[in-house]
């Protein structure tokens, strides 16, 4: 039941083979035998039981909502969910309960999906790697060494990890400069990420917890993590989805994302999830109608891209087999496959720095501690107060791009950094577009450099390195504002993900999901066993 | 501090009505007005003032600019604030149409250039009362641009109203925005206390070219610029409530040289103010010049207790606002009937459907009454700038009986604002009805009363009395004399208790009639018509 796709889920759950009640109880198993892996911030289980107690109820009389009636989902914990604490992985929301809901989350809720918590993230999902958590880093299950030995020593080690959250104040937080705060054994180092930075949703797809995810991707921040934890991560076109309630980012780049198992699901997901929303005034007006994809995929009409200029110097040699074998079973089977250029993808990550450090200074200025959130004890005027509150509230990451951004946005360095960035975005979106004009229909890619790295790797350096490394692939896909999608291809000899990316035109979903699922078919990926919990 | 600030705002209302009332009650003449020193308060020497303004007037809606929370003034603190407006996080700004359409009736209204696409920026700074840390404006693609108004500088201290000047301001631009919070200082216990129901509130924001030279024409111009915003219903006006406010961009130089450095004159909260501040603040930076200072490019405050403008010394006056584009809010487009997209209804602001809905200005309206009613210009002026031109307009023809628009105009604008006036109230609190006022009006052309009767008829209705008005007269007495038989009869009376006076007549002194007439009233109650009277005593006095 546990490794069912959402679509054969659903399917057991209408014809009354499994209950919606005992499919939840089997997730939260399967929670607590991965609890190692850090994937929530606050579990919801006791709500999601008796949401799945309803949804039973209503499958019984035969008055199922949809087709997500009792499936269990999860929620990257940047979506706002009424009554249940929203913290963005950052000590200024700690304790921060919102009193509405993302319109994602609720969509989700009307549609009697079993949401069983929050998922742990990139503090303001500002990374890519889901370890710079005020929560601890997220872990990658594969090739993850479970501690078998006794109950009582796994719980030990999760609480020593929710520990450290606990207590990180005013001299903790300057430690948290370097990765190395949560995680002080080595053998325990000796893991992969997840990506990020929404790590924990990728996981929680990847071992069964749930069938679906809610994610958000600014620059990669869902295909990343479906790509190193082998799930499929749809980055949705920018304006088709809502992002009322998802605390922003970078709000012109921010778009909900959703991790599945399969291209199917996504397609499911993305059916229930799609189109205008009053309170969003950046959705798109038109109606969105939802699409199921064929079994029987023709692709001798599609005319593949590839990209010369994501032959990225560190590209790992892996990783371009792969890339390569799949633009090959395109052509074999009959598609047009050919190089084009994207000229301006270098420029990409500058661009993306300057435009995500401007939104970020400003959409943070909001945090002084008054209105919500944490709020300092330094009562001696109100600038001191401010300056506490978000010392203590933000990790160094954070503050760095705020200091960062509100230097791009001063009167003499605007036209500098902030025109200059916005003409390159336009460049980089112009690229795609000149592409897809000429009728290519869509872009083949990698979507990372290589498989995950370990954990003790990735934290010799700094976020901003990292994020600068990682997100090569991803991130011109925002800047454009059009849809991609990871698709776990193949493992590495290590045993590691890999995972391609396939980028479309604006609102091409279906096309975009179609090429996506041929390539599933394809390659058979294998996909994360676990033993029954 | 609370407590205070309500004190302050009481007291700025009782201020502005003493002087309305002198404008109405006093009858000095113009000629009269202008020997006086302190009139035109024109500068010394060579000196030339230079006034810009930026009025910030807050829009009549139901709703805030970005979210559904209503507005209202004075519900208790923090009961109108939508997530949205506490900035949470998440919250993303939905536009108002009703404020969008607001905004462009006032720029038709003003002569503006309308954009057909304008942008929201954000402009950040930290501030107790503006929780997101930035406000949503319109800083490089404004909503209009480009317009003019009109207006004339009335003669105030008399009741004549002569037109001293006409002049035209330039307007520069007119932008929406969010409203801030309110913070109360509680300087006892140290602490701040913010209200949010004001924040996120909409608000025009209107930009004058610095084309005012004095404080006399800035306060004319917000005057009609008030008048205009209150005929279009897109603002109230009321500026004692703080939906009306005004900053002072004021500077001096000798003529012939540049514009000198301007300090600016925030937050101004009545028309009179914005007169005195600028008056002072010219004077304040002759003086420094003169003295061989310099003027201080600053941000100042019009201290009404003191009559003075004081420095803020806000160290961060020259604030880096870090303008952005908002990207919450893609461009604001407003359609015509010829761009207007097809099947779009009701969803589109359209330019052409709101300029029908223009309605009549308070410039043309003075004109017409003037034509219409053929009341003295003056009157009109005072009509159109108290807002008694609907209250007006009916007291003539109410149920179609066509009163004397001159006898109702002098009614209207002596008596009822003198008990207005009187009590404290505004015009919205008069609880005499126009019909009500026009059967007094009635009752005296008719002679029922004389006319100081129908004044003290008003003042019982003023003061709640709900009896008719013929119960009123005839419980009181107060029915005129008019018969002749009975007058004559008194008046022989009165002329027999009086030899001494009948006999100043015969010798020639003709103004004992008016002694003998108040004899006569005295004995009625002052109920004798008084042209009556006078001819019938006339008569015995020339008969003896």
């Amino acid at each position: 039941m546990l490794g069912l796709m959402l679509k054969e889920t659903a399917r057991l759950l209408s014809e009354g083979k499994v209950s919606a009640a005992e499919l939840c109880a089997a997730c939260v198993a399967r929670a607590r035998q991965v609890q190692q892996l850090n994937v929530f911030i606050t579990e919801t289980y006791d709500t999601a039981q008796k949401q799945a107690a309803e949804s039973a109820q209503r499958h019984r009389e035969g008055r199922r909502l949809h087709v997500l009636d009792g499936i269990p989902v999860t929620i990257k914990d940047a979506f706002s969910t009424a009554g249940v604490r929203t913290t963005c992985a950052s000590r200024i929301l700690r304790d921060y309960i919102p009193p509405y809901s993302a319109t994602m989350v609720q969509r989700l809720v009307d549609r009697g999906a079993v949401s069983l918590g929050k998922t742990n993230m990139d503090e303001f999902a500002m990374g890519c790697g889901s370890v710079d958590s005020l929560f601890g880093p997220v872990r990658n299950p594969w090739r993850y060494n479970f501690t078998t030995t006794t109950t009582t020593t796994t719980n030990k080690h999760t609480r020593a990890i929710r520990d450290s959250s606990q207590d990180s104040k005013g001299k903790n937080m300057q430690m948290r400069t370097m990765h190395h705060h949560h995680v002080t054994s080595t053998e325990d180092s000796d893991w992969f990420i997840t990506g990020g930075s929404s790590g924990g949703s990728a996981v929680a797809v990847a071992t069964g917890i749930c069938k679906a995810a809610l994610g958000s991707d600014t620059g990669g921040s869902v295909r990343n993590p479906a790509s190193y934890c082998g799930v499929v991560g749809l980055k949705p076109t920018y304006g088709l989805l809502s992002r009322h309630g998802l605390i922003p980012l970078v709000n012109s780049l921010d778009v909900p994302g959703i991790f599945t198992r399969c291209v199917d699901d996504a397609a499911i997901v993305l059916g229930a999830l799609a189109g205008h929303d009053p309170w969003d005034s950046t959705t798109v007006p038109d109606a969105f109608h939802p699409f199921s994809l064929p079994e029987d995929i023709d692709v001798t009409h599609l005319h593949v891209g590839i990209p010369k200029e994501y032959h990225a110097p560190h590209l790992s040699e892996e990783t371009l087999h792969t890339w390569r074998e799949v633009a090959d079973m395109f052509e074999d089977a009959g598609a047009k496959v050919s190089q084009v250029s994207l000229p301006h993808t270098p420029y990409s990550i500058v661009c993306y720095s300057v435009l995500c450090a401007a939104e970020v200074a400003s959409n943070m200025a909001r945090y002084d501690g008054l209105e919500f959130g944490h709020r300092g004890s330094d009562e001696s005027s109100t600038e001191a107060l401010y300056a506490q509150t978000r010392h203590e509230g933000f990790n160094d990451v954070v503050r760095g791009r705020i200091l960062a951004g509100n230097y791009f946005l001063l009167k003499r360095h605007y036209d500098h950094y902030f025109i200059q960035a916005q003409r390159i975005r336009r460049l980089i979106a112009d690229d795609f577009k000149t592409v897809f004009d000429s009728g290519v229909d869509i872009l083949l890619t990698p979507t990372t450099l290589s498989p995950a790295w370990p954990y003790s790797w990735f934290v010799k350096a700094d976020n901003r390195t990292r994020t600068e490394q990682e997100d090569v692939f991803t991130q011109p896909v925002n800047l454009a504002g059009i849809p991609a999608v990871n698709v776990p291809v193949a493992l590495s000899e290590a045993g590691l993900p890999i995972g391609l990316q396939l980028i479309g035109p604006s609102f091409q979903e279906r096309t975009l999901l179609a090429a996506a699922k041929w390539v599933e078919q394809q390659v058979n990926f294998p996909h994360l066993q676990l033993p029954e919990p | 501090a609370k407590m205070a600030a309500t004190a302050r705002k009481i007291c700025a209302v009782r201020v502005f009505l003493t002087s309305r009332r002198s404008v109405c009650t006093c009858n000095m003449l113009y000629a009269n007005a202008k020997a006086k020193k302190d009139y035109a308060r024109a500068l010394p020497g060579d000196w030339q003032g230079r006034v810009g303004l930026e009025i910030h007037a807050q829009i009549s809606s139901n709703s805030k600019l970005f979210s559904g929370s209503q507005v209202q003034f004075s519900a208790p603190p923090n009961t109108l604030v939508s997530p949205f407006d506490a900035s949470l996080p998440g919250t993303l700004p939905v536009l108002n149409r009703q404020c969008v359409e607001a905004g462009v009736l006032t720029a038709l209204a003003l002569n503006c250039h309308i954009n057909r696409r304008s942008l929201f920026d954000r402009k950040h700074y930290f501030y107790a009362d503006l929780p997101a840390g930035y406000q949503i404006t319109q800083q490089r693609l404004p909503l209009a641009v480009n317009g003019h108004l009109t207006f004339d500088v009335y003669d105030e201290r008399t009741s004549q109203r002569q037109v001293l000047k006409s002049c035209q301001v330039r307007l520069k631009q007119l932008q929406l925005e969010q409203d801030s919070g309110k913070s109360l200082h509680d300087q006892e216990n140290g602490e701040v206390l913010v209200d949010l129901n004001r924040a996120g509130v909409a608000l025009m924001e209107i930009v004058t070219e610095p084309d005012l030279v004095d404080g006399t024409e800035a306060a004319a111009m917000v005057k009609e610029l008030q008048l205009i915003l209150q005929a279009l219903g897109t603002c109230d006006g009321n500026m004692s409530e703080g939906s009306m406010r005004v900053d002072a961009n004021i500077s001096v130089n000798r003529r012939g040289e540049e514009m000198g450095t301007r300090a600016e004159v925030k937050n101004i909260g009545s028309i009179k103010f914005v007169q005195k501040a600028i008056e002072y603040e010219m004077q304040r930076q002759i003086e420094l010049l003169e003295g061989a200072g310099e003027v201080e490019e600053e941000t100042r405050y019009y201290d009404w207790k003191l009559g003075k403008t004081i420095s803020l010394r806000d160290k961060e006056q020259r604030h880096d606002y870090r303008y952005m584009p908002e990207p919450n809010l893609p461009p604001l487009i407003l359609y015509t009937y010829t761009s207007a997209p097809g099947g779009a209804g009701n969803t589109v602001v359209n330019i052409d459907r709101i300029r029908e809905q223009m309605p009549e200005l308070p410039a043309a309206t003075r004109h017409r009454l003037v034509q219409e009613y053929n009341i003295p210009f003056q009157h009109s002026v005072a009509l159109v700038g108290e807002g008694l031109v609907e209250y007006f307009e009916n007291v003539v023809d109410v149920k179609g009986k066509g009163r004397d628009p001159r006898s109702a105009a002098s009614w209207v604008l002596t008596d009822l604002l003198e008990q207005l006036h009187k009590r404290s109230l505004t015009f919205q609190e008069c609880p005499v009805t126009a019909s009500k006022l026009g059967e007094i009006v009635d009752l005296v052309t008719m002679g029922t009363v004389s006319t100081s009767t129908g004044k003290k008829i008003l003042s019982l209705l003023f003061d709640g009395d709900n009896r008719s008005l013929l119960q009123i007269i005839e419980d009181n007495q107060w029915a005129q004399i008019r018969d002749e038989e009975t007058l004559g009869r008194i008046c022989a009376e009165v002329l027999l208790r009086h030899p001494e006076l009948v006999e100043a007549y015969g010798k020639g002194n003709k103004k004992v009639v008016n002694r003998l007439m108040g004899e006569v009233q005295k004995v009625t109650n002052k109920c004798a018509d008084p042209s009556i009277t006078s001819r019938l005593l006339r008569e015995k006095l020339e008969g003896q």
